[in-house]
């Protein structure tokens, strides 16, 4: 036990002469820490609206409301939604700024409030770029008058850093065979989740569903990322067949635009919802025995689709469903349109689209194949045996550049197809492709594999000429990338002039000219080039991919002039999806801009609707 | 002489928080002594059902509001036996050190609280400045003073900002350089230990029997401390000694909180020293909104600033805890020690005993 006596608190008596400790406050303040948690900031711009803020919120003090004033671009993965405060149940955690995908979220320095109002407590952050009147310079901020509407200009505390943040910003990789072996052969490229990795990737999913309304055809994404989550792949596939009937080709080729939506791509790497949908569909050996969906009670209602390609699939999936008898037609031997000649075998092989196509047909649909419309059966023989048309046909006409000499160039869907459900084409070693799209990729990259196949081990040539540079260039980055490391040579910014041929008539290769640019002041499709420009590419098989038209040679021609189009030369349908001929309906890539495989499905589900309306089925 | 019944709290000067007692005394002694807890009732385990395993830990922490700290710590702790989390190692010291100030700034606290209630102002007002002092530290670590939401599943939050150890240590010199003056003023104060030496004495076989721990049972000589017995995070690694003394009553219960400061300090030192210089301070936890632990219970203790702190937590399997339960020392230390310890002592010592048991009455009603 220490000594104590009573004269020892006389020590402190030296304090006296101290100088005090106490700030005298407000007059004197102290420096506030750099990682204070205080009044939220939200700048606007970066803001996607998604609301992981309001989920993760412990005490619910954070509400989203909408903005009307602020554009809504649910394509672009931007809602015009933004966070508001109750600072009465607002405990300063701050996870909604660790949880922010964006990044958008900060907590400030600024803590002072006082106001007779209690609904001032309720409030809307923003940033000093937008609410420039808040926001005071340094000299005019004094903490007499601070309050939420007169705050300290770039006085940032708690804010978000990515490296802890509560959400993973990193995809899983896809396991892919290596460029150099890949360009060997028609391998699949993309070998496929297996389940830990499905799993994990799953787990990254916020549920902010800003990819559900990016979706054309709005899927239930994130009840079936969920669904993967918790392993349960049946039914995830289940909660797919509610919107997208061709889940094996999607979760292949899909555009994938939720992944351009998903929040978390903005400060990390989308979700790979597309991989994800394709290890659903693979896990699922048999759709037929598995998945437990019955077609409708018999309608006696006749529908007829023509064009088995996806909007034709999907429509016929929805009909069969509501109880109507559908019959599809298609030039081709067996389902899947444009689809199964188009989309390379290294990137959809033909077992894919079949096993979709197949349990479709096991719903009652029925298929004719190798019937060509116009060809082999009438279309007003179909408009008189069926109750309703569809006209799903997609555009199988490949355009030509027509500069001199053309005629001796291939085009891109004929060689697409013979190559995926004919024969193999010829190729020369030395190949030019003229096209910056996805099918000239397409073309490309099979040109390259052929070449590597037909002329193993020597040198081999692939290169592309496109009109666009290179930040314009429409095809996909994915796209673009994997031809690069496969070793493809592009061309950006350089027009075909004339195809030069040798003495014998062959082809020597491509004069080209410089683009000045390829878009009008308006945006249109209207290139210039310099025409003294020019350049040289030596080659000896040129191949167009510049792009394709629909073929409607099948109409009778009194049919065809009732039908309208719109100014981008797309056939014109209603909110139902019928044309301007009654009982004739439309969908795919005649009717929509995107052109791709989901937004068909779209279109298939608004026609679906419309023929069902049509049939007084409602 | 006539008994009196006498409602001590929760409205009385000598009553630090929501807490009441009902004493029957004669004259001024107390005859019999009843613990009234439940004004500060909030219902935080049944909330925490409510709540997802991420948006618990920012709720934990304002069980206790003197010390959030280990609140923070044991939730975690548990979480993370559960989920079969591990923590990186840079962020187990960081974990330790964190504590360790916040023992030092709870203790402080509870200086202030005794000498207040004592009537020894300027011990007071050094206690609260010198706690103050940490606070500034604990905002620039983790942008709170009070409650700091700082210490996660998984890890911590954020790294140690850039000179954060040295700033920590040159304020625990200062704080340190002040103990002569505490000592004088204070603890080797005649006035004082004549109002604190001989009261609320409990023995160590009664302060076994009631469930008495931390400071409350190292007064009696016990060396129980769960930093030793189970160690956690980085006490491992570190020396350090749990110091004891022999009386069992308020003084002595007052000189153990004393050295038990003076020995945090030291070890945040040899933390530091021995800290990874730098590496990962947190495992990433699962997605918070789907993130869901496998069936099964755990029981997980640390070493608060009160001393032994438990937290029983049992999962189905789900998004949230299924049950919650916080084994809390001022529990045991207000409602049995208490009724025991002021037993045959003066009406004019309860706040005195109550306050050297380090009661604190949030912890009591969780």
């Amino acid at each position: 036990m220490p000594k104590t006596s009573f004269l020892n608190p006389f020590k402190a008596i030296k304090y006296l002469f101290e100088k005090p400790q106490t700030l005298k406050y407000p007059f004197e303040t102290k420096e506030i820490a750099d990682r204070y948690r205080g009044f939220h900031k939200n700048d606007w711009d970066k803001c996607t609206g998604c609301g992981n803020c309001a989920d993760i919120c412990p005490n619910k003090a954070i509400t989203m409301v909408e903005i009307p004033e602020l554009p809504n671009k649910p394509e672009e993965g931007k809602k015009n939604k933004r966070p508001q405060l109750d600072y009465g149940r607002c405990c300063f955690c701050g996870l909604c700024v660790d949880i922010c995908p964006p990044g958008s979220l900060t907590l400030t320095k600024d803590f002072l409030h006082i106001h007779f109002d209690k609904k001032t407590f309720t409030f809307i952050p923003k940033d000093e770029k937008l609410n420039k009147e808040t926001y005071k310079a340094e000299k005019e901020y004094s903490i007499f008058t601070a309050s939420l509407s007169q705050r300290k200009e770039y006085y940032d505390g708690f804010s978000p850093d990515i490296r802890y943040a509560l959400f993973k910003p990193d995809r899983i990789e896809m396991p892919e065979i290596e460029p150099d072996e890949r360009k060997l052969s028609f391998i699949e490229q993309v070998i496929g989740y297996d389940k830990e990795q499905a799993k994990e990737e799953a787990g990254r999913c916020l549920e902010c569903k800003l990819c559900e309304e990016a979706c054309p055809a709005h899927l239930k994404i994130s009840d079936y990322i969920d669904a993967i989550y918790r392993d349960d792949p049946k039914e995830s596939l289940e909660i797919i067949y509610e919107d997208n009937p061709i889940p094996s080709i999607c979760g292949r080729i899909c555009m994938a635009h939720c992944e351009d939506a998903c929040s978390l791509h903005i400060r990390g790497d989308s979700l790979a919802i597309r991989w994800l949908k394709r290890y659903a569909a693979d896990q699922i050996k048999n759709f037929k025995e598995e998945l437990e969906l019955k077609p409708g009670k018999p309608t006696g209602k006749k529908v007829a689709i023509i064009g088995a390609g996806p909007s034709g699939l999907s429509l016929a999936y929805f009909l069969r469903l509501q109880g109507h008898d559908v019959v599809v037609y298609d030039e081709l031997s067996g389902g899947g349109g444009i689809i199964r000649i188009g989309p390379p075998t290294y990137r959809l092989p033909l077992d894919a689209i079949d096993k979709d196509v197949q349990y479709i047909e096991s719903l009652g649909v029925k298929f004719k194949f190798n019937t060509k419309v116009g060809r082999d059966i009438g279309f007003e023989k179909l408009l008189n045996d069926y109750n309703a048309v569809f006209m799903g046909i997609g555009n199988t006409i490949s355009f030509s550049t027509r500069v001199k000499n053309s005629e001796k160039c291939t085009l891109a869907l004929d060689f697409l197809k013979d190559n995926k459900i004919g024969k193999q084409r010829k190729v020369t070693k030395n190949i030019i492709i003229i096209g910056g799209g996805n099918v000239a990729m397409d073309v490309a990259r099979e040109s390259i594999r052929l070449q590597h196949i037909q002329f193993p081990e020597q040198q081999v040539i692939t290169k592309i000429v496109s009109l666009e540079g290179w930040d314009q260039l429409p095809a996909t980055k994915t796209e673009i990338e994997e031809a690069k490391e496969e070793g493809i040579r592009f061309n950006p910014s350089w027009g075909p002039k004339e195809v030069v041929l040798d003495d014998d008539g062959n082809i020597r290769g491509l004069l080209c000219k410089k683009v000045k640019s390829v878009f009008d002041e308006q945006g249109r499709f209207s290139p210039t080039f310099y025409e003294n420009e020019e350049k040289f590419l030596e080659g000896t098989m040129i191949i167009e991919a510049i792009g394709q038209r629909a073929d409607f040679s099948f109409l009778p021609e009194k049919l065809f002039k009732r039908l309208e189009f719109t100014d981008r030369k797309k056939i014109k349908v209603d909110a139902n999806g019928m044309t301007s001929i009654p009982g004739v309906f439309a969908g795919g890539d005649i009717v929509n801009i995107n052109m791709d495989a989901v937004t068909a499905i779209a279109d298939a589900k608004v026609a679906a609707e419309g023929i069902n309306k049509f049939l007084n089925y409602d | 002489m006539r008994e009196l019944e006498l409602f001590f709290g929760p409205q009385h000067l000598g009553m630090v928080g929501n807490f009441s007692i009902t004493l029957k005394v004669e004259g001024d002694r107390i005859l019999k002594a009843d613990a009234n807890p439940g004004f500060l009732h909030r219902g935080f385990e049944k909330l925490m059902e409510n709540r997802t395993w991420m948006q618990n830990f920012p709720l934990v922490c304002r069980i206790n509001v003197v010390e959030p700290d280990h609140m923070e710590l044991i939730y975690s702790m548990a979480v993370e036996k559960l989920a079969g989390i591990e923590v990186p190692e840079r962020g187990k010291f960081i974990r330790s050190i964190y504590c360790e100030m916040a023992r030092v700034g709870s203790h402080l606290f509870g200086l202030w609280a005794y000498a207040n209630m004592l009537g020894f102002d300027t011990v007071a007002h050094w206690a609260m400045y010198h706690r103050d002092l940490l606070l500034d530290l604990f905002e620039e670590l983790t942008g709170a003073r009070v409650y700091h939401i700082y210490l996660r599943p998984g890890g911590v939050r954020r790294d140690f900002p850039d000179g954060f150890t040295d700033r920590l240590v040159e304020t625990l010199h200062k704080i340190g350089g002040k103990v002569p003056d505490y000592n004088a003023t204070f603890f080797e104060n005649s006035i004082f230990k004549k109002r604190a030496e001989g009261i609320g004495t409990v023995t160590r076989e009664e302060a076994i029997r009631m469930g008495a721990v931390g400071h409350t049972i190292k007064a009696t000589g016990m060396k129980y401390d769960i930093r030793k017995i189970e160690p956690y995070d980085a006490y491992d690694q570190v020396d350090f000694d749990i110091p004891v003394r022999t009386g069992g009553d308020a003084y002595s219960r007052l000189l153990t909180i004393r050295d038990d400061m003076i020995e945090s300090v030291h070890m945040i030192f040899k933390l530091i020293d021995k800290m990874p210089k730098s590496g990962e301070v947190y495992t990433k936890t699962p997605n918070p909104f789907k993130w869901t632990i496998p069936e099964g219970e755990a029981y997980v203790r640390c070493e608060s600033s009160r001393g032994e702190l438990g937290l029983y937590i049992v999962s189905n399997g789900g998004e949230k805890p299924y049950r919650v339960h916080f084994n809390t020392p001022s529990y045991n230390h207000g409602l049995t020690v208490l009724e025991k310890a002021l037993v045959g002592e003066s009406v004019s010592d309860v706040g005195n005993i109550m306050i050297s048991l380090y009661v604190v009455a949030p912890e009591i009603d969780r």
